[in-house]
């Protein structure tokens, strides 16, 4: 009688195991760390159906597509990981074009060597993050490369929405006389990750702001407000969305800096390295442009919005042939708000 | 020059080490170049390392400074002039 | 932040303005210089140009370390990290600077360099520590703020016997520029200076004197927020008016008359004068930079290493030599936002954020396209 159970698999070793290089190969290996760790954290009923693409139903309207990666050094930080930050910043990417974010697909490149148990970390992350965004993973890709030719894990995502009937947001309507409208805090999510990064520590009470902002701009679309133009500061942060902004349209911005809100540990973590909160990435935070005559109602909402409690109103738009972006100080002087030159590193003087 | 904050000395650890606190964030610098700083004591932090004691008597006494309304020179040029 | 906000505030601000335009003459001009790029930075990032009148103008001094290092200085970095494989460790302010063969420590780094930035000389100790097979050389820049720190990690290299360990030793003296800004020909037109902050907490007050005494120019010492800034110009001011030339000290919470003793003879016992020190911008001043004491050779990398120092010109239609002096504006340089800018600097001023065109190009441009 044959001993040879049939469909036996050993499960895939979670504690103590790595991703190898046939974990990339297409093969059995492959298969089942599909299975065993992506498939059955992100399970719905596009995954479900196996194949190389999901078939989705007809979209309802105007489609948006968005797509991100994520390389994130470390991994892991206070507020978050690069798991739910690949599914926030793709759906962010989709919401402030004012479409509603529909689907996900995640690619993954793995470092050989990776532990799984780090990597089960990260993808029961995403599902949370996609499960409570209420916007699925319907397909995705895995590779692994060589080990010294990753850093652990890079994830792209890329999402798909619908934008609304009426609807035209896009970076080239601001016009002189709108108000320009900030959600919350800048800074925490570049200070979270700096205070993490080798050579510069801290222990300072600094978390990620990682989060999807779809509820929230959903809520502005809501208060009838007509909005113009609608963005996230990631990369570069207020200061360089700002001038994309001013660049797109064709026009000068003057900010009051005391509207703008930064926490105090991320002020204070900004002072010790000479780094400038303006210039620092923010992965839960957006920006709006309005009509003045709406600006009051549009905060009213944004405010009612936990996501949003402490937006403002942080300057306004106006002509300016040379597209500066300007700012009144705390003292009451004026300066520039210049692009970001280079990478914004810390300095002694 | 050079960039340097005040921070608060929050806890003294290895020998000429200390937990300096600003805002919230802490981080661990050097004492070597002071003596005498303990623990609430605020100190100028540069590259990590304390360079001086701030004098807090000495600060409050700078902020009153620049609260001072000017017309007490102003009168006494005034007067001068007549 | 304690001790910051409050030299901060913008009510007190207004108050300092308005006695500075009250007691400012208006029959005269003041032309001041803050000759520390930390001021120029507070200044630029703050906007207090705005508070001040017109008749008093703030002219950007040369005191950024990283403005006034000649290119071929950091050549020297860049090729002891590409030719001879030691680990380069550097603050993060010099890896942007553009060295020669189109390079810097940033691109060095792209091509396989091991360039690794640091925020604190025990951080590159560490890296010796953690790497005994391994070269490691610190870039040691800065003024009399920046040169204890490197002081401490010498003595406690020597003390642990590192023998994989030493410094590019580039550490410049404030006095010594400061002679060289004044001791031009026919004199050069400025009214004071507003004197550096934490150079000052280590040198003290008592270095300035000279100038007030000899060169008749009242030196002010500002703390290094906005307010201390403001106040400072408000004595200067008051000094021109009564036609008073002493060294009076803002920032008495932080600065002393002798400074901190400890740091200067720690200083003392590892460093000793260069004879002659080439500065971007100003060119060859004498005792005006440091080198290790012979006892601390093992730690000097010029030494050990075989890497000269072999001077590099500045394009010539370059204006930083006088812009260094106050004597010429960013904006009067022909190539200052065209060819020059804070993403290809071609000179000193534009390379660090407070260099006096890097400072104007990234805050201030905007007043001369005034709209």
């Amino acid at each position: 009688m044959s001993t040879i159970k049939p469909n036996y698999a050993r499960p895939l070793d979670i504690k103590n195991g790595r991703v190898d290089m046939s974990h990339g190969s297409g093969g059995r290996a492959m298969a089942q760390l599909i299975g065993e760790l992506f498939a059955s954290a992100f399970d719905n009923e596009y995954l479900a159906q196996g194949n190389d693409g999901a078939l989705l139903p007809p979209a309802n309207g105007r489609l948006v597509m968005a797509t991100d990666s994520h390389v994130v050094s470390p991994l892991f930080f206070a507020g978050g990981d690069i798991g739910c930050l690949s599914v926030h910043g793709t759906i962010n990417d989709v919401a402030v074009m004012g479409a509603k974010p529909l689907y996900l697909s995640a690619s993954f490149i793995l470092e050989e060597g990776y532990p799984l148990a780090d990597l089960k970390r990260i993808v029961e992350s995403m599902a949370k993050a996609a499960r409570d965004a209420g916007v699925p993973i319907v397909t995705g890709d895995t590779k692994v490369v060589e080990q010294g030719k990753g850093d652990g894990v890079f994830i792209t995502t890329t999402g798909v929405g619908v934008v609304r009937d009426g609807v035209n947001l896009s970076g080239d309507l601001a016009q002189p006389g709108d108000k320009i409208l900030l959600s919350g805090t800048i800074g925490d999510h570049g200070m979270a990750i700096l205070s993490q990064r080798e050579g510069l520590t801290f222990s300072a009470p600094i978390v990620s702001d990682t989060a999807a902002l779809h509820g929230l701009v959903a809520a502005m679309l809501d208060s009838g407000v007509k909005l113009r133009v609608l963005r996230d500061p990631t990369r570069g942060g207020l200061a360089t969305t700002l001038n994309e902004i001013a660049k797109q349209s064709a026009v000068g911005m003057m900010l009051q800096e005391s509207a703008i809100a930064v926490n105090q540990p991320v002020e204070a973590a900004c002072e010790f390295l000479g780094l400038d909160p303006l210039y620092v990435a923010n992965e839960g935070k957006l920006i709006a442009i309005c009509a003045p005559q709406d600006a009051a109602r549009l905060l009213e909402a944004m405010r009612a919005h936990p996501l949003a409690s402490a937006a403002a109103i942080i300057g306004e738009v106006r002509e300016d042939a040379h597209g500066f972006v300007q700012m009144t100080t705390k003292l009451g002087g004026r300066r520039v708000v210049d692009w970001l030159a280079g990478e914004q590193l810390p300095r002694i003087c | 020059m050079c960039l340097a904050i005040p921070a608060r000395i929050e806890e003294l650890t290895t020998p000429g080490n200390a937990i300096v606190n600003l805002g919230g964030v802490r981080k661990e610098i050097s004492l070597a170049l002071v003596d005498d700083a303990t623990v609430g004591d605020y100190v100028i932090v540069h590259v990590g390392y304390a360079l001086q004691k701030l004098d807090e008597e000495e600060a409050l006494r700078t902020l009153a400074m620049f609260a001072e309304m000017g017309q007490i020179d102003e009168l006494r040029r005034e007067l001068d002039a007549q | 932040m304690k001790y910051v906000d409050e030299f901060r505030d913008g009510e007190l601000a207004k108050n300092i303005a308005a006695n500075i335009a009250r007691e400012a003459d208006p029959k005269r001009h003041y032309r001041l210089m803050e000759f520390c790029g930390g001021h120029t930075h507070a200044i630029s990032r703050y906007g207090l140009a705005d508070l001040l009148p017109a008749h008093v103008r703030m002219i950007h001094g040369p005191g950024c370390p990283v403005c006034v290092l000649p290119i071929g200085r950091v050549d020297q970095a860049i090729r002891l990290a590409r030719e001879q494989g030691v680990i380069l460790c550097t603050y993060a302010d010099t890896v942007r600077v553009p060295a020669s063969d189109n390079l810097s420590l940033m691109r060095a780094k792209a091509s396989g360099a091991d360039v690794r930035m640091i925020y604190s000389t025990q951080d590159a100790l560490k890296v010796a520590r953690d790497n005994p097979g391994r070269e490691v050389v610190f870039l040691a820049i800065g003024f009399e703020t920046t040169t204890p720190p490197t002081a401490v990690a010498i003595q406690q290299a020597a003390a642990e016997g590192l023998k994989n360990f030493s410094i590019l030793c580039d550490h410049v003296l404030t006095p010594a520029a400061m002679h060289a800004i004044l001791a031009v020909e026919g004199g050069v037109a400025l009214d004071g200076f507003v004197g550096p902050a934490h150079v000052s907490t280590v040198i003290g007050s008592k270095p300035y004197e000279p100038f007030a005494d000899d060169y008749g120019k009242p030196v002010v010492i500002a703390g290094f927020e906005p307010l201390d800034v403001m106040q400072a110009i408000l004595m200067l001011v008051r000094q021109v008016n009564d036609g008073r030339a002493a060294v009076e000290n803002e920032f008495t919470r932080a600065v002393t008359r002798e400074g901190n003793l400890k740091a200067q003879q720690l200083v003392a016992d590892v460093f000793e004068l260069r004879d002659v020190f080439e500065w971007r911008g100003l060119g060859s001043v004498p005792h005006s930079a440091l080198k290790l004491r012979p006892q601390y050779a093992a730690f000097d990398a010029e030494l050990k290493f075989k890497v000269d120092y072999v001077a590099v010109p500045d394009n010539k239609a370059c204006e930083c030599a006088a812009i260094l002096r106050g004597q010429k504006r960013p904006q009067e340089c022909k190539i200052f936002g065209t060819v020059c800018t804070p993403e290809n600097p071609v000179g000193s001023c534009m390379v660090s954020s407070e260099g006096a065109c890097a400072a104007h190009y990234s805050y201030g441009r905007f007043r001369e396209s005034a709209t």
